[in-house]
């Protein structure tokens, strides 16, 4: 019989992603009901039951490149449904975290990413999210990625329908002490990943 | 009933509909909502996504406020901002010394005694027979399709709210206002949550599979408690309408919006009008003896 020895990565992330979601991966048995009842499964490289395998496996980075991270939307069915109680969603989570604190997302998720970074940014300056600032500035980095002029462009015309409706601020809310948010987000977040 | 008012970024931004019906529907209960004062954003999708420890922070920073304004109750109507309350409020409970190395991070501290409520919540707390005498427009032509998407029971052991693949809590609501409500597949579906500026198309793909199986179900309206479900299911709809060459032209109602419908309430006073798909024009049109809105009501 051969047997085959399974080759991991360097160092594995199973810890750190167990510590960020405070769940155990060797838990998993494979059972699938994550993927069964996943919403984004169908169009996912790794769906949920795949991606745990794969840190069982000691493929970490793999998982930390895989698509289906980003196009998580993270509605906690897999982590509900678990039998064996892993949250699944919390490793989407940290595997998120992981990922875009190592640039390893690809590019095709790159605008997910860059939403959130654009999203975070936000809040440490205002303290509450200004919709129209958040738009311009992902809007921007998009394109700076590279990205299309028609994405640069796609809902502008939602700008008219959302005044009509007195849903448009052009000056948002902010919180007044902005200066405990700038500490907080220091706090917690390495500066160089906004 | 006195209870802090923990609104979040949607209900002061293009969600301030929500907030409208809200304030209005709940005067009449009694009910006076006092804001925190200088709350901040729950970091939401953003703040999980990338960082753990802020994820915690930011909520733990506003259930802290909360607390040292004397607040023991706070409503939180967005879901999401719900949701995140209630992990950092259980994250800090279950453990000390996350609780302490929290508070020096937020600068207050965090007690995490605050209950946190959802607008489902309230109303129940309000009670249903109370709710039931106070009708005074009984919502009879209405068939909703009351729509929980995720995070209203999702998960379980930190929202502990309802059932989670089966919850009865709106339909209860709906039925003490004088309405009726359709048994259907997709109540705790994703809708396509925050991902409507950076892929639309996956808000395009579920919000219309939600939006076809209500419709397939017999509803004629959509009722939903959570202001990122409404922008996906409302404001995306004419784009749903595109793409997949269909008409779904399905009203899609906050809680609060049907809630203040029944308690006689003009829809422009409670901001029906400003939505995308035109809801009701009056509270006329929800009686029986006038042809449902939308032309698929009772279609099956």
């Amino acid at each position: 019989m051969k047997v085959e020895t399974v080759v991991s990565d360097s160092a594995s992330i199973v810890p750190q992603v167990e510590l960020l979601a405070h769940t155990r991966i060797r838990e998993c048995y494979q059972c699938g009901k994550c993927t069964a009842g996943c919403p984004m499964a169908a169009g996912m490289d790794a769906p949920p039951t795949r991606l745990i395998r794969l840190l069982q496996l000691g493929h970490g980075e793999a998982a930390l490149r895989a698509q289906s991270i980003w196009q998580c939307v993270s509605c906690q069915t897999c982590a509900t449904r678990c039998p064996k109680s892993v949250d699944c969603a919390g490793v989407m989570d940290a595997l998120r975290q992981l990922s875009a604190e190592r640039g390893a997302a690809t590019p095709e998720q790159q605008r997910t990413v860059l939403f959130q970074k654009a999203f975070l940014n936000n809040i440490r300056r205002n303290g509450r999210l200004n919709e129209l600032e958040l738009i311009g500035e992902f809007k921007l980095s998009t394109f700076l990625h590279g990205r299309s002029l028609s994405f640069l462009f796609k809902d502008a015309t939602l700008a008219p329908d959302l005044m009509k409706r007195k849903k448009f601020h052009l000056v948002g809310e902010k919180a007044r002490d902005r200066a405990v948010l700038a500490r907080i987000f220091a706090r917690c977040v390495d500066e160089s990943l906004l | 009933m006195n209870l802090a008012y923990y609104p979040g970024c949607a209900l002061h931004g293009s969600s301030n509909d929500y907030e409208q019906s809200l304030r209005a529907c709940l005067e009449p209960l009694d009910v006076q909502l006092k804001e925190i004062d200088d709350w901040i954003c729950c970091g939401a999708t953003a703040a999980h996504s990338l960082n753990q420890k802020l994820a915690v922070a930011l909520p733990a920073r506003n259930l802290a406020l909360a607390e040292n304004q004397g607040f023991r109750e706070m409503l939180a109507p967005c879901p999401m901002c719900s949701m995140q309350l209630l992990k950092a409020r259980k994250a800090v409970a279950q453990d000390e010394a996350l609780r302490r190395s929290m508070s020096e991070i937020v600068e207050l501290e965090v007690r995490g005694e605050t209950r946190v409520l959802n607008l489902i919540q309230l109303f129940e707390k309000i009670g249903l027979d109370r709710l039931k005498a106070a009708v005074k427009s009984p919502l009879s032509s209405m068939c909703a399709a009351c729509y929980y998407g995720c995070l209203l029971t999702r998960p379980p052991e930190v929202v502990e709210f309802d059932d989670f693949e089966q919850p009865r809590s709106m339909e209860k609501i709906l039925e003490a206002l004088g309405g009726k409500t359709v048994d259907w597949n997709y109540r705790t579906e994703c809708c396509g949550a925050g991902m409507t500026m950076a892929s639309e198309q996956t808000v395009l793909d579920l919000s219309h599979k939600i939006l076809s199986n209500a419709q397939a179900h017999g509803a004629n309206c959509l009722v939903v408690a959570c202001p990122m479900c409404h922008v996906n299911l409302d404001m995306k709809q004419a784009n749903i309408e595109r793409h997949y060459g269909v008409r779904h032209a399905m009203p899609v109602y906050y809680l609060s919006d049907v809630v203040g419908l029944a308690l006689g309430f003009r829809p422009e006073a409670l901001g029906v009008n400003r939505h995308f798909v035109p809801g009701v024009a009056s509270s006329a049109d929800l009686q029986v003896s006038k042809p449902a809105t939308g032309p698929k009501a009772g279609a099956k």
